[in-house]
């Protein structure tokens, strides 16, 4: 009844066509799949967007940080934004020089600063809403924290929300719609059943609900995003289950005595992946949105993290500041539209109904 | 007919106590005693607080009096059955927050909400059909690229980020002000105007609500409408009716429409739960009383018997657009209400 919005066909049994083209050299059907997403300039161009997110939000730290790449101060040389992962790996401590000090105001020293040096967390209040200049590239917020800093390292934020969420979303979906689409009968029945329960919910305000009962915490945003986005994926790995479960292959499986887990999981379930990945896809940009909708809400993200959503909300109460609007927002909404162009593309890849309309 | 709909709302029933289950337990798994939080008037309440000494004993008199009254001193499946029972006289109790009755405030909020998305939905199919018409009749021309394009866009604009992009340019910030930043009509707004008037003041307000509800549905949903009528127009009987030499206006109306209209009625159903959703946000932003808004400050004030009440009537509100639109999907395709599994 309700699906994945822009799922315009459903993908039904993409796997088996796809490995039906896949040429005989035997190359596998991921290396099919890439080498046709390939050819798609659009979604390829969505697919180098993913990728310079994720390098965003890997080395967030090497291109926002308040410490220095190189210190050379009391003719010592440090590498601070190195030792930083060490300190937090509880390997080793800060020099009691550099314990607790402004590296930007230590005197007679060298340093190398990486190209935004704030973090996000860099109060300033001299410097409430600085607008765009050379100094902060997306202006301050109201505590003189640089947006870029709170940009750089929102990508983490959201990209791993989106991603973490998602996998939950999928461990959930993929074993209850296997259960499902491989024994059939009641057992169908009553997870399908559940299917509908999940449908009937309220997401966005049991969402709200949880998140805000409970204390703020990633992990449980993460945890509550995950638990209730996984309908799509399930309901996808039933039918395809429902239709592998058929096959001669898995029947002369059953036939040989190989254990129902083996069966299903060995055997049926990378032929069924084709379809859900998707819908997995997709899922990821859908849990970024309502990630910033949570803590555009003010609920979900502890206070003190900056997340995209947190800039967008406040601009909503200080609304001379364009630029707290401006940036976050098309930064979740790049995010989003180049996830979705990847799973369109991938969609036009799997979908072998599709091929012949394009 | 009415004996499909009987069995489809009878089927219903399980489907209803397994969500208010599921939002029941959340709730009392929440951290916090509900007895204890109703003595503080909710989180946002400031009488808990400074209680003094002497006060603390009665406090404590009326928090074990509350447990007993509403069964919160006795085991979880007796608690839920108790609500449920409530539910029957449409009690849901009284709000932490001001004691009042938790349906009432509803009540009182239903009609804003209710018609915010009633003009969502009619916005939303209003432009999504003709544009996916458009698109489905001439395939692969500029006008059908364009339109496919801004769709895939435009629903990818995050609701939040239109939303604060119209307060702070249009909405008298720092830039313009073509529509009010707030409520649902002006605040000298008077009976006796005109009712010209009344309508221009009204529909000043709502519009900007109404279109950044209704954006992202539309975006979808044309989409959707552009795939099936390209499926239907590829069909024989299509070609058989132009075979004929039936006028192509007649084909693509009488002949075409009707059937690619089919799938858009089920996309009620899950339009309807994020119209909601999405009213959360509207609301809260442009300040609108409506249910989104009572929610939000519900949820943010542990305020549990609203909220509770507030998640069962919108889990109701979305077992309607199911039904609805297996109703009228039904009344377009007959062959469904002849015992076929809806997939």
């Amino acid at each position: 009844m309700s699906s994945t919005p822009l799922n315009t066909a459903q993908p039904a049994s993409g796997n088996a066509a796809a490995v039906e083209n896949a040429p005989p050299s035997g190359e596998g059907l991921w290396a099919s799949v890439w080498k046709q997403f390939k050819r798609k300039p659009v979604a390829l161009a969505g697919f180098y967007l993913v990728c310079f997110l994720a390098f965003m939000a890997v080395f967030g730290d090497f291109l926002a940080n308040d410490k220095p790449y190189y210190l050379s101060y009391k003719g010592k040389s440090y590498f601070p934004v190195f030792r930083g992962y060490l300190v937090d790996a509880r390997l080793t401590q800060w020099p009691a020089e550099l314990l607790n000090v402004e590296y930007k105001k230590l005197d007679g020293a060298t340093a190398i600063f990486p190209p935004i040096p704030y973090r996000p967390t860099n109060i300033d209040l001299f410097a409430p809403y600085e607008t765009p200049s050379k100094d902060h590239w997306f202006g301050t917020d109201t505590l003189g924290r640089d947006i870029m800093a709170g940009m750089i390292h929102g990508a983490r934020i959201s990209l791993s929300i989106g991603f973490v969420a998602v996998g939950i979303a999928v461990v959930i979906g993929v074993i209850l719609g296997a259960i499902a689409g491989y024994f059939g009968s009641w057992v169908d029945l009553v997870i399908s059943r559940l299917f509908e329960v999940m449908l009937a919910i309220p997401t966005f305000f049991l969402l709200i609900t949880v998140a805000a009962i409970f204390p703020p915490s990633i992990f449980l945003t993460m945890a509550i995003i995950g638990s209730t986005s996984w309908v799509g994926i399930a309901r996808f790995t039933r039918n395809e289950f429902l239709r592998i479960r058929n096959l001669d292959y898995v029947t002369s499986a059953i036939a040989l005595g190989v254990p129902d887990r083996t069966v299903m999981f060995k055997h049926i379930l990378p032929n069924a992946l084709a379809p859900v990945i998707v819908s997995v896809v997709l899922g990821i940009a859908g849990a970024i949105l309502v990630e910033s909708a949570l803590s555009f809400l003010g609920i979900g993200v502890p206070a003190e993290l900056v997340t995209w959503g947190s800039i967008l909300h406040e601009a909503s109460g200080a609304t001379f500041a364009w630029w707290l609007a401006v940036f976050p927002g098309a930064a979740i909404f790049i995010t989003v539209l180049s996830y979705y162009l990847v799973g369109e593309g991938l969609r036009e890849v799997l979908d072998p109904r599709l091929r012949g309309l394009r | 007919m009415a004996s499909y709909a009987l069995k489809r709302m009878f089927l219903m029933i399980p489907t209803f106590i397994g969500v208010t289950l599921i939002g029941f337990l959340i709730m009392r798994l929440a951290p916090g005693d509900p007895a204890e939080l109703r003595a503080a008037g909710g989180l946002g309440g400031a009488s808990g607080a400074g209680v003094s000494l002497e006060k603390r004993g009665a406090v404590d008199e009326a928090v074990a009096q509350w447990r007993a009254q509403y069964g919160l001193d006795r085991p979880v499946q007796v608690q839920y059955a108790l609500w449920l029972k409530n539910l029957f006289t449409l009690n849901f109790g009284e709000s932490f927050k001001d004691n009042q009755s938790v349906w009432n405030k509803i009540v009182e909020r239903v009609p804003v909400t209710v018609k915010l998305n009633l003009l969502s939905l009619m916005v939303v199919y209003l432009v999504a059909i003709p544009l996916g018409m458009y698109s489905a009749t001439h395939p692969n021309s500029l006008g059908d690229q364009v339109t496919t394009l801004a769709a895939f866009v435009l629903f990818a604009v995050p609701l939040v980020w239109a939303a604060t992009m119209a307060i702070v340019f249009i909405c008298g910030g720092d830039f313009y002000y073509l529509f009010p930043p707030a409520g649902l009509a002006s605040l000298d707004y008077a009976d006796d105007w005109p009712l010209w008037r009344k309508f221009k003041d009204q529909a000043w307000h709502v519009f900007l609500p109404v279109l950044l509800m209704s954006y992202d549905g539309f975006a979808g949903l044309s989409r959707y409408m552009r795939a099936s009528m390209l499926e239907v127009l590829s069909q024989d009987f299509v070609q058989v009716a132009r075979a004929k030499g039936l006028e192509e206006r007649l084909v693509i109306f009488k002949h075409v429409l009707r059937n690619s209209l089919i799938p858009q009625v089920t996309m009620l159903a899950s339009i309807l739960p994020g119209l909601l959703g999405g009213s959360v946000i509207i609301e809260t932003i442009f300040s609108i009383p409506g249910l989104g808004q009572l929610g939000y400050e519900s949820v943010l004030a542990r305020d549990y018997p609203t909220v509770m009440a507030l998640f069962t009537v919108s889990a109701v509100l979305t077992l309607i657009g199911i039904l609805i639109s297996d109703l009228l999907l039904s009344v377009v395709d007959p062959r469904i209400a002849f015992g076929r599994r809806l997939q």
